[in-house]
């Protein structure tokens, strides 16, 4: 059963461009998805139209087969959103923004205050669970909206970009916790200017680009069309004035620091015995960028084409 | 897949107490300042200017205004209990919460309009038992009595909340509380009955609908209308349901709530 079902969605805004043309897509029951494009590119409309909070001008929206425009309330009983800006009351204590979003999904309180109190430990905020919302960091808003979002067990959990402005630990604790609810079978989609976070998390993906799907396939497809990659290498010793790089996709960038531009056929070991031959030892070697970004770019025209 | 059962009446009785929690923990903002107005009400007209009026359709001037004070506290607070609660609402984005909730639109507003009336009951007990320190009420009609405040309160309860849904910034909620609600109030007979009026402005004030309520509130607890009682109950169920009908359009549509 698909999760999600988008069929020939089209939203023109007043007086606005048209900012979605008429896109199609699916999500599998248990996917990991990423939805990803440029800003402006129509995320935020497609996800503000699947939760209802965007009307769609035209087309289809089906959450687990159950039309969003025929039986709006069973549809929306699903889903769960964390959205890109805090959007709850500032002047509500943490738990009972919990209990009072529990309770518009029918949770009673009782029902749901257990859930409430394994949330608020899980996500690290039981300390703070009488804290008015506005006194919280900015990291504790944000896993507060993720456990507003799993507060009733949604079996479709969209996250719209969850780690903006988070710092690398946080984003790494958050990132186990989604892994973590979505091995238990819930569905996510996620977008995110994180493209490493997509790479990392997510098993399939759409890009989406001035209001179109320019591309919709599993990742690791996506990331096997990417014919070469670039890999800076740090030497243990300065770079000889007399060494022969000839016929090497190598160029040095200072005396220590050397790009390697690796493509899909090359044999890296060989690379390495050329160089090892020559007296360079290498200390460290890493991605120039995540391998994502890369094909992202180029699909969506900011970079020339390398795909 | 089976979509979950939603409780409706769980999701109306939270946002309800959501509301009724609001006013209670900022009271010095909402119950408070209602209590010390009317108190200054009775004591400088009821007290000091009223003594020298004297009776009013057979009653003492400060048992002749009470209950025109009673539902003028009433109706301020039904109407910008709703206007505010659904402005701020909006303003902060956690309107969101229930957009994208299981909850069907009438359950919204029936949640908001009966949280205004909430805040509006209380105040109205409030200033009612303020009253009682300085007059009498006798009630002579129970049912008219609470009839008559509990659709005040609902009346208003509903005009904040489509003041709330147009609403695009704070000057806007409070345009209608003074260019409109507080003229009709204080010339909806609180004071003073229309028979002192002239001619014309008898017949100008059946425009007011406050004029029907006060009047109707006044004959539940002291017998004495300027206007049918029959009449006043009609014009305000008339205005709930142009209201509530006009409000659920609005929200259904997603005016002010959704782009």
């Amino acid at each position: 059963m698909k999760a999600l079902s988008i069929r020939n969605l089209t939203k023109t805004y007043l007086k606005g461009p048209m900012a979605l043309k008429g896109i199609d897509l699916d999500v599998e029951q248990g996917d990991f998805f990423a939805l990803l494009g440029p800003n402006g590119a129509g995320k935020s409309t497609t996800i503000g139209i699947v939760t209802s909070l965007i009307t769609k001008t035209s087309g289809e929206v089906k959450i687990f087969d159950i039309d969003l425009s025929t039986s709006p309330e069973k549809a929306k009983s699903y889903l769960g959103l964390v959205p890109q800006e805090f959007n709850f009351n500032g002047f509500e204590q943490v738990e009972n923004i919990l209990l009072t979003q529990a309770g518009y999904y029918g949770i009673p309180k009782k029902e749901a205050a257990p859930r409430v109190e394994q949330l608020l430990h899980q996500l690290d905020l039981w300390d703070k669970r009488f804290t008015p919302s506005r006194s919280l960091s900015g990291g504790m808003k944000r896993r507060l909206m993720i456990a507003r979002a799993l507060v009733h067990q949604p079996k479709l959990l969209i996250l719209d970009e969850p780690t903006a402005g988070v710092d690398i630990e946080l984003r790494r604790s958050m990132w186990q916790f989604l892994q973590e609810i979505n091995a238990q079978g819930t569905t996510i989609i996620l977008t995110t200017h994180y493209l490493e976070e997509a790479e990392n998390l997510c098993r399939n993906i759409a890009i989406i680009d001035h209001g179109s799907i320019i591309e919709n396939t599993d990742m690791k497809s996506l990331l096997n069309r990417l014919d070469k990659e670039v890999f800076i290498l740090d030497l243990k010793q300065p770079l000889p004035d007399n060494i022969d790089l000839s016929g090497l996709a190598i160029h040095q960038l200072d005396s220590k620091t050397l790009e390697l531009e690796l493509k899909r056929d090359d044999i890296i070991n060989n690379i390495f015995t050329r160089l090892t031959q020559q007296g360079i030892e290498i200390s460290s070697m890493k991605n120039k960028a995540n391998r994502l970004e890369e094909l992202f770019l180029a699909l969506v025209d900011r970079t020339s084409p390398n795909v | 897949m089976k979509a979950p059962e939603v409780h409706h009446w769980v999701a109306f009785t939270t946002l309800l107490t959501r509301e009724i929690r609001r006013f209670i923990r900022i009271w010095p903002q909402t119950l408070l300042p209602p209590a010390i107005t009317m108190t200054l009400y009775f004591i400088i007209f009821g007290n000091l200017i009223g003594s020298r009026i004297g009776e009013m359709s057979g009653f003492s001037y400060m048992e002749y205004i009470a209950p025109g004070i009673i539902m003028m506290a009433v109706i301020n607070n039904a109407y910008a209990n709703v206007a505010s609660s659904f402005f701020s609402a909006k303003f902060q984005n956690h309107i969101e919460e229930l957009l994208v909730a299981p909850i069907p639109n009438y359950l919204i507003l029936v949640g908001y309009i009966a949280g205004g009336a909430a805040r509006g009951l209380l105040v109205g007990l409030i200033v009612t038992l303020v009253s009682l320190f300085f007059t009498t009420l006798p009630i002579q009609h129970i049912f008219i009595t609470l009839s008559m405040v509990v659709l005040s309160a609902i009346m208003f309860a509903l005009g904040g909340f489509i003041n709330a849904i147009y609403a695009k910034n704070f000057d806007e909620i409070a345009i209608i509380p003074t260019f409109i609600l507080t003229p009709l109030t204080y010339l909806g007979g609180i004071f003073y009955s229309i028979d002192l009026l002239p001619d014309f402005w008898q017949q100008a004030s059946l425009f007011n609908p406050i004029l029907y309520m006060v009047n109707a509130f006044r004959y539940g607890m002291l017998g004495v209308s300027d206007i049918p009682v029959s009449i006043a109950f009609s014009i305000i169920i008339f205005c709930i349901i142009g209201l509530s009908s006009f409000a659920l359009y609005l929200l259904n549509k997603g005016t002010g709530l959704r782009h």
